[in-house]
């Protein structure tokens, strides 16, 4: 056999997870569920940036001062209808990307009889999780970098504006959040595929936690602040106080952390995250005169968000990971 | 086919010189309350086939996931190539073909991309590997339908492709569980023959599961029977029937008699002979007897009688062999043996284990 040809010692690959990924990826590009969040993400910046364009026309008229127009292509939408923007359309559909690649990585295997088989070969158990979340990863970037640059390349080609150094950082960073939320729920879909046997009912999961998180997240935050809302006759500190409760509940979701992010991130104007906590800090806000934040101010106003979400996904990583490693290869 | 390939066996004796390809000493393994694997001492050696025997939840698979390392033993310790796969899990898999029970693969690839990403896991080089692919789906018989998507291919041809998959890493030991399951009557022969080729022109060892009791006879060198979690007897079948038979042999004896005068004789001759405990006459015109012989171990030296005697009475003897005894009855012996053995608790968990 032809095997012999080479000392069996050298044939033991270091890095099983790089064939996997290699063979996750390909799978992923050829699926159908790839080219479906394709054109769902793509509606989802094209119909932001029909709106968009229109204001930012508008602005770039009456005013050349502007600071960062060129962000203005992500954050700007319909007058009318709030949620009609880029990054507000992104930080929803994130979720559904992460999910999309994940739900049935393990479960899959399981089902179609492919587990056993795969984990005959020598290669280390974490191989298969590490794999097939690099190959989750490769795909999801290749998918956001690509809508990042279509509306860019719009917003230079049809809109003339270019972006200056700052914004194109800006930019980068945002991307790069968006990477990480989307991590996060890849790495939530990965837990669910290991736990969940039914690749269907771990979708079905996966997709309610979402539902809940981006849709219903506004809702428990009320329900739950609502309990403890002050009464008529309360001091600002209380109401200060109740202010603060509600925004560390809506700290609990990610979707929240995420939204943080991407508003400080896309927006040099903002210059705070959190409400004020005494009456001296409401004081000095009403005082502050508007300033720009540089990037890295703004990154480390956010740096607290940012560290929540990667230990958000470190912690579901890990849960599957473990989870993974612990389970029968029999089901 | 049972006779045909029985005959030729490789004789136990000279595989007994070499070292074991797999050992276990006390081997258990328990979820829970219940013991799949219950102290269990294997060995299987280089150059021989060797069946485990037993029903669905025997822990036949139990025992073949702790000899690859994918399931951690509660007790004892196995050995395979010499390695522990408790320790040296990817070692072990590296050396060792595995074909799961009821293998699956991804449908939407070719056989061949299948086979391709196996040899991937495995290191083998981009030309090596097509090299091993094109020999091993010859060796199956799919090479003419290997850039077809397995979704199109039939149970049989899966099993196959999974064969071809074990064999790719070129191992130098087999593990097939359940290999011949849901294949036609036709492609059991095929595959059993494909597995005699391996271990005669390879020289590699294979282990076997199975429930089907013919096909383990025909093609193994060896047996072990399990049932629920022991290893109830291990053998050949030779061994296993003096073990669990009921002390007698039998041996067929063609004679060709031309009246019922001579019938007559030849039963008085027959039966005259030394440990022959019956004779049965044939019943219809094919003129061949059963001998009965007791002890088992006297069916050589009867053999010999029947000829000398033959000779001297001027019988015309036409045929004259033992008869293998059916794996069948051993089994079924082996099992009843064990299972009086256990206190009736004992034997309702077995058979709530079993169903």
């Amino acid at each position: 056999m032809s095997a012999a040809v080479a000392p069996r010692e050298q044939r033991v690959p270091h890095s099983g997870w790089r064939v996997i990924a290699a063979k996750e990826l390909g799978d992923h590009l050829l699926s159908v569920r790839f080219i479906v969040l394709l054109i769902v993400l793509g509606l989802a910046a094209a119909i932001p940036l029909y709106f968009a364009a229109d204001r930012i026309r508008a602005v770039a008229e009456d005013a050349s001062g502007v600071p960062a127009i060129f962000l203005y292509l992500f954050r700007l939408g319909s007058e009318q209808i709030d949620i009609l923007r880029v990054d507000v359309f992104v930080g929803m559909v994130a979720p559904l990307l992460g999910l999309a690649f994940a739900f049935d990585a393990v479960n899959g295997e399981r089902s179609e009889g492919t587990l056993p088989r795969l984990l005959s070969q020598p290669i280390y158990r974490d191989d298969v999780i590490n794999g097939k979340f690099a190959a989750g990863m490769a795909v999801i970037g290749l998918v956001l970098v690509s809508v990042v640059a279509l509306i860019a390349g719009f917003g230079m080609i049809r809109l003339g504006i270019v972006p200056h150094g700052p914004e194109v950082l800006r930019l980068i960073a945002w991307v790069a959040a968006t990477f990480l939320y989307v991590a996060l729920w890849l790495a939530f879909g990965l837990l669910l595929s290991v736990v969940i046997r039914r690749a269907a009912t771990a979708a079905l999961i996966g997709f309610g936690v979402w539902l809940l998180v981006s849709v219903f997240g506004e809702l428990i935050k009320t329900l739950v602040t609502g309990f403890l809302r002050p009464g008529a006759d309360a001091s600002l500190d209380t109401i200060l106080g109740s202010a603060q409760i509600q925004q560390f509940v809506s700290r609990l979701m990610p979707s929240t952390l995420y939204n943080d992010i991407s508003r400080v991130l896309l927006d040099p104007s903002v210059t705070q995250v959190s409400a004020p906590t005494t009456i001296g800090q409401v004081i000095q806000g009403q005082q502050r005169i508007d300033t720009l934040l540089t990037i890295d101010q703004s990154l480390l106003l956010v740096w607290p968000q940012i560290v929540a979400l990667v230990a958000l996904t470190v912690v579901c990583f890990g849960a599957a990971y473990v989870a993974f490693m612990r389970q029968e290869v029999r089901a | 086919m049972s006779g045909e390939t029985a005959t030729t066996r490789t004789g136990t004796a000279q595989v007994l010189e070499r070292e074991p390809v797999i050992w276990t000493s006390g081997l258990t393994k328990r979820y829970g309350t219940l013991t799949a694997v219950d102290d269990l001492d294997l060995e299987v050696f280089p150059g021989e086939i060797f069946g485990l025997l037993g029903q669905n939840g025997a822990g036949k698979t139990t025992t073949i996931l702790m000899l690859l390392g994918l399931s951690e033993p509660t007790e004892g310790e196995a050995n395979v190539m010499g390695l522990d796969p408790a320790w040296e899990p990817r070692e072990v898999k590296r050396r060792v073909g595995y074909l799961p029970d009821a293998v699956g693969f991804y449908g939407g690839m070719t056989g061949r991309e299948n086979i391709r990403y196996t040899a991937r896991l495995n290191g083998l080089g981009r030309r090596e590997a097509e090299a091993a692919i094109d020999e091993v789906l010859e060796q199956v018989g799919l090479a003419d339908r290997a850039d077809d998507p397995v979704e199109t291919y039939s149970r049989g041809m899966r099993q196959r492709l999974g064969i071809a998959d074990a064999l790719v890493k070129s191992p130098d030991l087999l593990i097939l569980d359940e290999p011949t399951t849901s294949i036609d009557p036709l492609g059991v022969v095929e595959i059993l023959d494909l597995l005699r080729r391996l271990v005669d022109e390879r020289g590699l060892a294979i282990m076997l599961s199975s429930h089907l009791l013919t096909q383990v006879q025909s093609v193994c060198d060896r047996i072990g029977i399990f049932d629920a979690g022991r290893l109830v007897g291990e053998g050949t079948v030779e061994e296993l029937a003096a073990q669990f038979g009921d002390g007698t042999a039998v041996i067929e004896v063609g004679l060709e008699l031309a009246t019922p005068a001579d019938v007559e004789r030849a039963g008085t001759v027959l039966r005259g002979l030394t440990s022959v405990e019956s004779v049965e006459a044939p019943s219809d015109g094919s003129g061949t007897w059963r001998v009965h012989v007791r002890p088992a171990d006297a069916e050589g030296s009867v053999r010999q009688a029947v000829l000398v005697a033959a000779v001297d009475h001027g019988l015309r003897l036409t045929a004259l062999r033992p008869i293998v005894p059916s794996l069948d009855d051993i089994y079924r012996t082996a099992v009843n043996l064990t299972a009086a053995d256990r206190s009736s608790a004992d034997r309702a968990a077995v058979r709530a284990r079993s169903s």
